[in-house]
């Protein structure tokens, strides 16, 4: 039983599922919803049998079609790849459950073939090899993405979404370019190969300059942000906790993994981690500041993002002396926030359905009346402050060890800063749960799936806090992080 | 210089001047006339330089790359238009609103 | 070791999570039912403290530890020191529970309150059973966000300003706390509370960040504990209902931050190696200016419960204040004052929520006569000021008795004044309300007056503050009996700060 358990390729059904899946929605609108929460659902025990598989066997990789590199296509899954999954997994599901009851009937057509194409996209970039199949999924994911965005029609959502179009495809034929510059030089694009047979020169300077650039863009790093409030915020809010939470990552994941293969054994402590360092702390102050300014909650939320981003980039400069800590820091991070993220938009969403806004000065009494939601919101908080016990108390742990332990005072001053505003706009909504708005108005009803789905999933973003032992050691494999450590 | 890399160059320039379109101008009929510019630079450059031994026939790799790109670039461009003739249903133009801080 | 014996200190925590995660899901009007719950996990967690105690005592070690981190671990331990806070905890939190159940009838939103009331005693628990400076901060962190609730539980605008600033200090606190837990860990590779400290083989090489650290951790403490001039957020929490009062200012969240200081003075660096690193002297003289400051202050107030704020700041000092002075018997009289100032404090602010409640009380110049009209609760009232003035037999006297025997030892005698101006300052703003209570003529009406027939007021209200003044006296009485708190406090100075 568990030898055929093993045997299954389990990488292609993460992909083809959600895409089969999509398809039939499209087609027979009335099995959208169904079989869209059916389908995330069923992603879940896949990701783990994958897990499965990695832990007994190693790195998992896979040629599609039998035809392997450099003409074919192969998946790969190591660690890194298996958590990024898994998180896409779990937000997706809860954020599926969320959208059975959220949209009505008309938006509900166009969400769910959308959203699994987007599932697919999401699963074939965490699983793809090399850098020209990354350029295709980035793509196909940016292009949901967007679609998913505009899905209300109001006019902030269509100006933000097309915005948000117009920043990706940027972003993505930086990224190309800097694929075709390594091609032509190097002769592959299969990662694994590319690492071995790059050498600092010039192509390869141009091709970080582009790819970096790029995957900047699409994660929002500061000055690069200027897309993703207005995008974030106008959204529907289960597509909200998708971008937040997932969208945003994959690219990070991208450069994260370029840069642990084939870039930063090159370059790195040439001055571009710290530059990264840097625009990392700006981004986490300044996405901080400009949550505290807001009134409207999914604005603040999405701010919020913008400076949980920035931590990611920390890592880069502690990662040259300390490697696996700053690098676990980092994925740490990322996974809590793709939990707590998206609860909080789930929240928002509640509080949209329930008070008709999401003014925060005029949250009526939520804490008595939505009480699972308003704990929702303080759990997912506890993650995004840092404060124990959650993930996000473990990111930052092992990124003030890393800091501290190379004297890093500045990086230090920024995260300890960080928490601090963090905690202030945190604080600032959960304070007005507990009051009465100036004008109450009558409430409307909010469905318990949507409830739950959101304080599961801010649970979640805690309870990674007491596994930190386990999924440090599932990224452990394929070695990934030590064997980016600078090369004399 | 080889007729490669003379294609090659003019492929940057593109990219280049689509670039400089896609910041400056505030139409967004004229932004995604950019980006498609800016993607047909990069396309020539991938098969200029599919190119670059000039014996020997031509490397395939890039000319996959290339059409699979063009195929994106296509969706990409449709979703774009539609996007953009609904921005100027609601908003009665197509330009994107001042990137202020709402 | 018996393998049941690992599971004790978890389960100790638990014995209030579990019962505080079910209040949550009850409906209001399910009084009974959460009433059973609250004193059934108060129960069962006084029983598994006395099995410890009885545990210990016969040689049993009681830990339990859980992989947080690849190299770190969260660590249960129940040793001496920490049998002496939980059990106050414990005690305490069956007193205040019966009280909060008086005091809160027919208040809004009691399913939460109690839930949130749980939580916070798990989180204390946690703070005192902490093996390491991480389990340390992990339940610290837990208290600030576990005690939020409570502040700004009447959901006024007031409230949840109290609320902001509460917060704005204790994050700083935390901050700081987080801060020098990692700087230090990074340089030791160790959290382990260890008799005598862990940071003796690197006083030389790191002498300047040791210092730092130090002061990191002492003010990420000291926000809990009202060390001058972290402690603007306490006047402002009084707020909240008189039981969260009573609770933060007598367990749980003072004493956190003073427990907090203790442990980094005696487990993390080691009395000697503190000394040695110069850092005794400034947190003798923090804590001297607190004792002054807190008496001062209250000497202005006329909210009664504000003046009792103030008189916390200035005595959980007193803790601070032997701990800072280098020697066993000034560690004897800050450990004991941990229990006594708990056992005064709560007596106070019970009789204050008395006088509120019952007529509607809040400020001192109310208080005229009061003493005839509510002698139980004004009998208690008296105990606990004179037991913080320091007037034999009651507990507070023992505590300032060894303070200041232990300053002469240490050759402090500076703070024998300290020790006398505030005695005389307690006495100046205590003792004209306990005139005015008994030897004034009482008003014709009460602010708000609610009629208990014949009773002085609900028994439920007064049960509680004349047993714990009871046990104040008691403490103070018998205080070289076996497993009073002073003996108590004598057998973890022997046995863990200064075994040769």
């Amino acid at each position: 039983m568990a030898t055929i358990f093993l045997a299954i390729p389990w990488g292609v059904i993460l992909i083809l599922l959600p895409l089969a899946t999509g398809m039939i929605c499209f087609l027979w609108p009335k099995l959208a919803k169904i079989l869209g929460v059916m389908t995330t659902f069923a992603i879940v025990p896949s990701v783990v049998g994958l897990g499965w598989q990695i832990a007994s066997n190693g790195v998992y990789r896979y040629a599609i079609g039998g035809w392997s590199a450099p003409l074919g296509i192969e998946l790969y899954a190591d660690g890194l790849s298996l958590l990024m999954l898994a998180a896409t997994a779990l937000v997706g599901f809860g954020v599926s459950v969320y959208s059975v009851a959220y949209f009505e009937r008309a938006a509900a057509v166009r969400f769910w073939p959308i959203w699994l194409f987007l599932l697919a996209a999401l699963n074939a970039l965490f699983l793809s090899a090399d850098i020209f199949n990354l350029y295709v999924t980035l793509e196909l994911m940016g292009l949901a993405a967007v679609a998913l965005t505009a899905l209300t029609g109001s006019k902030e959502a269509l100006t933000g979404a097309m915005r948000y179009l117009l920043a990706t495809l940027l972003g993505s034929l930086s990224y190309l370019f800097g694929v075709a510059l390594l091609y032509l030089s190097y002769g592959s694009v299969d990662i694994a190969i590319l690492a071995t047979r790059v050498i600092a020169s010039p192509a390869v300077w141009a091709a970080l300059g582009l790819m970096g650039a790029g995957l900047l863009l699409k994660t929002a790093l500061f000055p690069l942000h200027f897309w993703l409030p207005p995008a974030h915020a106008s959204a529907p809010a289960p597509v909200s906790a998708l971008l937040s939470a997932l969208v945003v990552k994959a690219s990070f994941y991208i450069l994260l993994r370029l840069w642990l293969t084939i870039f930063g054994p090159l370059v790195g402590g040439e001055g571009v981690d710290t530059l990264l360092g840097l625009l990392g702390a700006a981004a986490v102050l300044w996405g901080s500041f400009q949550a505290l300014r807001q009134t409207r909650l999914k604005l603040l939320v999405a701010y919020s993002t913008v400076a949980q981003v920035g931590y990611l980039f920390l890592a880069f400069p502690l990662a040259a002396a300390a490697g696996v800590t700053a690098w676990s820091a980092a994925v740490y991070l990322a996974l809590s926030h793709a939990l707590a993220k998206a609860a909080m938009f789930l929240v928002a969403g509640n509080l949209l359905r329930f008070g008709g806004h999401d003014r925060i000065a005029d949250l009526d009494r939520v804490v008595q009346r939505l009480p699972l939601t308003a704990g929702a919101f303080a759990l997912a908080s506890v993650s995004i402050m840092g404060l124990p016990p959650s993930g996000g108390f473990i990111g930052k742990w092992l990124l003030l060890e890393a800091a501290l332990a190379q004297g890093r005072w500045g990086l230090v001053a920024v995260m300890i800063l960080g928490g601090l505003l963090a905690a202030t706009y945190v604080f600032k909504v959960l304070g007005h749960t507990f009051t009465q708005a100036d004008v109450p108005h009558e409430p409307n009803l909010v469905p318990a799936s949507m409830e739950w789905a959101a304080l599961l999933l801010a649970l979640g973003a805690v309870l990674l806090g007491f596994l930190a032992s386990p999924v440090l050691a599932l990224v452990g494999i394929g070695d990934v992080f030590s064997a980016s450590e600078v090369r004399p | 210089m080889s007729t490669a890399f003379l294609y090659a160059l003019v492929g940057v320039g593109l990219f280049c001047i689509g670039l400089y379109a896609l910041i400056v101008h505030a139409h967004l009929l004229r932004k995604i006339l950019a980006i498609n510019v800016m993607g047909s630079g990069v396309f020539l450059v991938l098969v200029a330089l599919a190119n670059r031994t000039e014996n020997l026939s031509p490397d395939p790799v890039p000319h996959a790359m290339v059409i699979t790109g063009i195929v994106v670039a296509i969706s990409a461009t449709a979703l774009a238009l539609t996007l953009m003739l609904k921005v100027a249903m609601e908003t009665g133009r197509a330009e994107l609103p001042d990137e202020g801080r709402e | 070791m018996n393998s049941w014996d690992a599971w004790i200190p978890l389960l100790v925590v638990a014995s209030s999570l579990l019962p505080g995660l079910v209040i949550f899901t009850l409906s209001e009007d399910k009084m009974r039912l959460r009433t059973v719950l609250n004193l059934l996990g108060a129960l069962v967690k006084l029983i598994l403290v006395g099995w410890m105690i009885w545990g210990v005592y016969h040689g049993h070690h009681y830990e339990t530890r859980l992989a947080l981190l690849p190299d770190l671990e969260l660590v249960l331990r129940a040793g001496p020191l920490a049998l002496l806070f939980v059990s106050l905890s414990t005690v305490l939190w069956l007193v205040t529970t019966v009280y909060t159940i008086g005091y809160l009838e027919g208040s809004p939103h009691r399913s939460r309150f109690f839930g949130f009331f749980s939580l916070c005693v798990t989180a204390t628990v946690g703070v005192a059973l902490a093996g390491n400076l991480i389990t340390f901060l992990l339940f610290y962190e837990l208290l600030t966000l576990t005690t939020y609730p409570l502040i700004v539980h009447r959901g006024t605008e007031e409230a949840r300003r109290a609320g902001q600033t509460y917060l704005a200090y204790t994050i700083f606190g935390g901050a700081m706390l987080l801060l020098g837990t990692v700087w230090l860990y990074t340089l030791t590779g160790t959290l382990e509370f260890t008799p005598k400290g862990f940071v003796s083989g690197l006083t030389e090489v790191h002498h300047p960040a040791l210092v730092i650290i130090f002061a990191l951790l002492i003010a990420g403490f000291g926000v809990k504990a009202a060390l001058v001039p972290l402690h603007g957020w306490l006047p402002q929490a009084m707020v909240a209902p008189a039981p969260v009062s009573a609770l933060l200012h007598a367990v749980a969240v003072v004493k956190a931050g003073a427990f907090g200081i203790v442990r980094v003075v005696y487990d993390v660096f080691g009395v000697e190696s503190a000394a040695g690193l110069g850092v005794t002297g400034p947190l003798a003289a923090v804590a001297a200016v607190t004792i002054i400051y807190g008496s001062l202050r209250a000497l202005f107030q006329d909210d009664l419960k504000r003046r009792l704020a103030f008189s916390t700041v200035s005595q959980v000092s007193y803790i601070v204040l032997g701990v800072a002075i280098v020697g066993p018997v000034a560690t004897i009289g800050a450990l004991v004052h941990i229990v006594h100032q708990g056992l005064m404090k709560i007596t106070l602010f019970f009789c204050a929520g008395n006088l509120a409640e019952t007529l509607g009380i809040h400020k001192v110049s109310e208080m005229n006569g009061v003493g005839r009209r509510m002698p139980w609760s004004m009998a208690a009232f008296t105990v606990g000021a004179f037991g913080m003035i320091g007037a034999p037999p009651i507990a507070g006297f023992i505590s300032k008795w060894y303070l200041g025997l232990g300053a002469l030892e240490a050759g402090q005698a500076w703070v024998i004044f300290v020790l006398a101006a505030s005695s005389l300052l307690n006495a100046a703003y205590f003792l004209p309300i306990l005139h005015r209570a008994w030897f004034r003529e009482p008003p014709d009406a009460w602010p708000d007056e609610h009629d208990f027939g014949r009773k002085e007021t609900a028994w439920m209200l007064l049960l509680p503050p004349v047993a714990t003044a009871l046990l104040a006296l008691a403490a103070g009485l018998v205080a070289s009996a076996p497993f009073s708190p002073l003996d108590w406090a004598n057998l973890i100075t022997a046995r863990e700060f200064y075994r040769p």
